[in-house]
């Protein structure tokens, strides 16, 4: 099978009030606070082995322009990897 | 004026929008499941508000590939007027039929609670009814509000005159503390550039008849009945 793994991360210079209260609590709790503390999504499509892995990132792009990703507020990285059928 | 008022899975303000068209504007009104792939006769659609796919994945971004938002993209492009109310505003857009983006609210709360709003622009058919500076006292609920563009498109949209409501306080007065949820420039409410689709976070549907406190959101649909040559009916 193929896996493509997919990371949404707000694009820097937007407001990220949820990374914002996660550092918050990382140093209340006595933890040395991050310079930056950014959330975002992961995703994981996973295909047939047998699928042409050139046709299908263009396919995966096209749903994360589409579908997954706001292009306004977001970007993201994809990457794809051939796995044993068996690995989860 | 006919009236569409489209439902989603998860819609929830789908029946007050239709009561308010209906029984107070007058309107003959239609609501209208999110897998009709016609809208019929319309002169107004209305995307109401709610939690259509559960917010899921972003607020608004299912919903907007349902089959009936092709013939709202339809009826937009050829003038038909469409009002976005909370999560319809999400909706259009993600639809792109409106700029910029509706992101979560920046102290992370649901905001459920009364807001003023001032009338920027009354030569709008969403706002005729209005006068410009107006302050309205309308209900919020949503936890996606904060409004935000990037700044060309922010820009556009103050030089353009397509920015139709913003918080404000009880005088009018565009401040910070009157921004519930961290909007850029205090938007609460947005045309688009051609002026026949608006979305706006606040609930006009919730506060258009006097026994619910206020009437003041019936301004919105009077405007809209003045807009196709109608009156409220008395």
């Amino acid at each position: 099978m193929i896996r493509a793994r997919i990371r949404v991360t707000l694009k820097s210079g937007i407001l990220d009030p949820q990374g914002q209260t996660v550092s918050h609590a990382m140093e209340n709790m006595g933890f040395r606070a991050a310079e930056s503390c950014r959330m975002g999504k992961y995703i994981e499509l996973d295909y047939p082995g047998d699928s042409d892995p050139q046709a299908l990132e263009a396919e995966v792009r096209r749903v994360c322009e589409r579908l997954l990703v706001n292009p306004n507020t977001e970007s993201y990285e994809l990457s794809l990897e051939r796995l044993q059928d068996t690995a989860r | 004026m006919k009236a569409v008022v489209l439902v989603f899975p998860g819609s929830n303000c789908d029946r007050d929008t239709e009561h308010v068209l209906s029984r107070v504007a007058g309107c003959e009104t239609r609501l209208l499941w999110h897998k009709e792939a016609e809208l019929g006769e319309a002169d107004l659609v209305v995307v109401p508000g709610g939690f259509s796919y559960g917010d899921y994945l972003r607020t608004g971004a299912i919903a907007r590939f349902s089959p009936v938002m092709q013939a709202v993209e339809r009826f937009a492009a050829e003038g038909g007027r469409v009002l976005g109310i909370c999560n319809g505003f999400q909706i259009l857009c993600e639809a792109g039929l409106l700029p910029g983006t509706l992101m979560t609210n920046r102290d992370l709360r649901f905001l459920c609670k009364d807001v003023h709003l001032r009338v920027e622009h009354a030569e709008s058919p969403f706002t005729g009814a209005c006068r410009e500076g107006e302050v309205l006292r309308m209900p919020v609920a949503h936890h996606g509000g904060s409004f935000f563009a990037r700044p060309e498109t922010l820009t556009a949209l103050e030089e353009n005159r397509q920015v139709l409501l913003r918080y404000c306080d009880g005088q009018g007065r565009v401040t910070d503390e009157a921004n519930p949820n961290g909007s850029l420039n205090n938007i609460a409410g947005i045309r688009n550039a051609a002026g026949n689709v608006m979305g706006l976070m606040p609930h006009p549907e919730r506060n258009a008849e006097s026994a619910l406190g206020n009437a003041q959101g019936l301004k919105l649909f009077e405007s809209l009945l003045q807009a196709a040559g109608e009156a409220l009916p008395v």
